[in-house]
């Protein structure tokens, strides 16, 4: 395999992986403060859609983006009220959304544009366009940093290098600041906060708001960057994968990176069968690599690779008094 | 500890909430620009206005029958499976190999096999997240959703390889042999020369459906096996110090409830498309989980909220067909359903007490609303 097929390989995982870690770390947050949340997929898909639609009717992107974010925010209200306020099952909420979004959406888009539950196609500023770096056209000569620069870390949409940061980000806002200490002692142990005088009630939804905003934003990179305009069905088990991730990773920001982008690069390999033929001398299935994030997330869950262990609150509503 | 009578919570909470699905689901209807009042007519003439109709309703039915048991079962445990999709995956496996590779002389020997072929694959594919809940702590939920996805890939890869027949190109099994193909409603109830059922595809798996009701009321209430189930649902410690060991109640109700999702199979599978095809289970496993919230977890309320589904599904497609309603409708439907029953139902169950208690005189100071208990 030459330099070039292997940049093309990893600058499609970097494309892949995007929409997974958004919403691996919107989960982040979300668990991290002790509500489970298996709406990831709902959500997602239910801001590409709007996102779609309404980049669609406005022919701005951006204009989309914040539609996206608002449907999300809306899914993630739902979620808030059911787990939060009314202490129910968080894990049915999230089952409910999903299929709540999988519906709405499609009849919604059959409602708004008939054409069988799809929007119509995206095209120019309805889209966010792959940005090229500064200096990537002068630089594409050099041997190997040209390429290297050129075809994997130049040439993606502003959202890939907006999801970049937000890792970063999110291991300072939960490791460094006063929000995030009080975020993730609300999932070990929402008692202690409250007794500390802060609200668990606030900081749950706090997070869950947030979980709402990254989802948004991935929900939308899904049907403005990476494809133009929105399919039924089109987030595809990526929610579930950002799960997976999520559990790979352990709950840790930077670890989040790392598995979204694994479960990134097999989706891109899946997408190359020829190339596996060629580099391994034989054929891998497509089915198996289909299947291989859930698998290595069932090893991870079952505790051979080290032990994966949640936080300690998560999925119990809080009750003040007892 | 009651507020309410039994009788409001086992009928009046869940009507409540299918009542606010169903005023949630017209403004749906509305904002599409159909009536919803000419939509459930069309609905309840395309379901229940002909045996035809009756035909379909009871064929979904027999699905969500089995799934919904085997959501119900697991609930007494206090386990959430969520991998009853994957299972009927399974399950769909379990009775192709069962069909295709035994020859059977009558299809009643075909039903009983295939029946135990479909539910040792769907208990064998509840087994491993059931073994690494009890063993390792690995949540359940998470395991059975991601062995759904693998399921989906395996029968995939089965379908496109080693199942299919040499020179097809669609990933499918080949057809039954005529022998294992079970009776449907038609030919069971013509009789000279009228034709009930006519094409409809429900068959006699619907009875195997509700003799598996009343074998899981009988095993849930009647059997030492179901009070060590339900006495570890409702208390983990308690059941422990009463001897009951967790790591066999979990496995032993996982089992069945992989069982009988499962078993589902011998309906789509076996009874319908008499063939194995990919998708065959088409999100059953799924519409279990609403309805065994729906019904509460109890076999009668399985049945009946299975029956009601199979009305949505076939009412619903009958709306794809005459109305720019699409069939996706159904699943908005069932998706409010599963909120107001499950995630929402101390919403609905808070205000219903608080009448209960005004009812009450004179109301006793100690009895406080338990609403926040009632969480599952």
């Amino acid at each position: 395999m030459d330099l070039i097929t292997l940049l093309q390989l990893l600058d499609s995982t970097l494309r892949l992986a995007t929409p997974l870690l958004l919403a691996c770390l919107a989960g982040l947050f979300s668990e991290r403060a002790g509500i489970f949340d298996i709406g990831l997929e709902g959500k997602m898909l239910a801001a590409a859609f709007l996102s779609a639609a309404v980049a669609y009717a406005t022919g701005n992107v951006w204009v989309g983006l914040l539609a996206g974010i608002f449907a999300s925010l809306l899914l993630s209200a739902i979620h808030g009220l059911a787990s939060i306020t009314f202490r129910g099952n968080q894990l049915i909420s999230g089952v409910a959304i999903n299929f709540l979004a999988a519906g709405l959406t499609v009849v919604i888009a059959q409602s708004w544009f008939a054409q069988g539950g799809r929007t119509p196609q995206l095209s120019g500023a309805g889209r966010f366009n792959p940005i090229t770096l500064p200096g990537a056209d002068a630089l594409r000569d050099v041997p190997i940093l040209g390429p290297i620069y050129y075809e994997l870390i130049s040439g993606h949409t502003i959202i890939v290098y907006m999801a970049l940061l937000i890792v970063p980000l999110t291991a300072w806002v939960l490791f460094s600041t006063r929000f995030g200490l009080r975020l993730r002692a609300v999932g070990e142990n929402p008692a202690a906060v409250d007794t500390a005088g802060v609200s668990v009630v606030g900081m749950r939804f706090a997070a869950v708001a947030i979980c709402g905003v990254l989802c948004g934003i991935a929900g939308a990179y899904l049907a403005t960057a990476l494809q133009a305009g929105f399919t039924k069905d089109m987030s595809a088990g990526r929610g579930y994968i950002a799960l997976a991730a999520l559990i790979f990773a352990k709950w840790r920001p930077v670890y989040c990176l790392w598995a979204c982008l694994l479960f990134g690069f097999l989706q891109a390999i899946a997408l190359r069968s020829d190339l596996i033929e060629r580099v391994l001398q034989f054929n891998i299935q497509s089915q198996l690599l289909d299947a291989l994030p859930y698998i290595l997330t069932v090893v991870i869950l079952a505790g051979f690779v080290g032990k994966a262990v949640p936080p300690r609150a998560g999925g119990e509503p809080y009750v003040k008094e007892r | 500890m009651d507020v309410m009578p039994k009788w409001a919570e086992v009928i009046l909470v869940p009507l409540i909430s299918l009542l606010l699905a169903a005023i949630l689901s017209a403004i749906v209807i509305l904002a599409i620009g159909e009536n919803p009042w000419d939509a459930l007519k069309l609905m309840v003439d395309g379901a229940l206005g002909s045996t035809y109709g009756w035909g379909y309703t009871l064929y979904y039915a027999t699905n969500f029958i089995f799934t919904g048991l085997a959501v119900a079962i697991a609930f007494h445990a206090r386990m959430f499976n969520i991998g009853g999709e994957g299972q009927a995956v399974l399950g769909g496996l379990g009775v192709a190999l069962v069909c295709l590779y035994i020859p059977f002389p009558h299809w009643s020997l075909a039903l009983i096999a295939a029946s135990v072929g479909a539910a040792l694959f769907g208990a064998a594919w509840a087994f491993i997240p059931a073994i690494l809940q009890a063993k390792r702590g690995s949540h359940i939920v998470i395991t059975t959703i991601m062995f759904n996805f693998i399921a989906a890939a395996l029968l995939n890869y089965l379908l496109v390889g080693a199942l299919k027949p040499a020179g097809s190109m669609e990933p499918a099994t080949g057809k039954f042999p005529e022998s294992t193909n079970l009776p449907s409603f038609q030919d069971m109830f013509s009789f000279g020369e009228a034709t009930l059922f006519r094409g409809a595809p429900a068959n006699i798996s619907f009875f195997v459906a509700v003799a598996a009701c009343i074998a899981l009321w009988a095993l849930i209430w009647r059997t030492r096996l179901g009070y060590e189930i339900r006495a570890f649902g409702h208390s983990e410690s308690a059941a422990k110090y009463a001897g009951i060991s967790p790591t066999k109640i979990i496995v032993i109700s996982m089992l069945i409830s992989g069982g009988l999702a499962g078993m589902m199979a011998i309906n789509n599978v076996q009874g319908e498309a008499e063939r194995l095809v990919l998708n065959a289970v088409e999100g059953a496993g799924f519409i279990g989980i609403a309805v065994a919230l729906m019904g509460r977890s109890h076999p009668l309320g399985v049945f009946l909220a299975a029956i009601l589904f199979g009305f949505l599904y076939q009412g619903g497609a009958e709306l794809a067909l005459w109305t720019s309603i699409p069939r996706e409708l159904i699943i908005v439907i069932q998706a409010l359903v599963i909120l107001f029953t499950g995630a929402l139902d101390n919403m609905v169950r808070g205000p219903l007490e608080r009448l209960f208690l005004l009812r009450r005189q004179p109301p006793k100071p100690d009895r406080k609303s338990t609403s926040a208990e009632g969480a599952n």
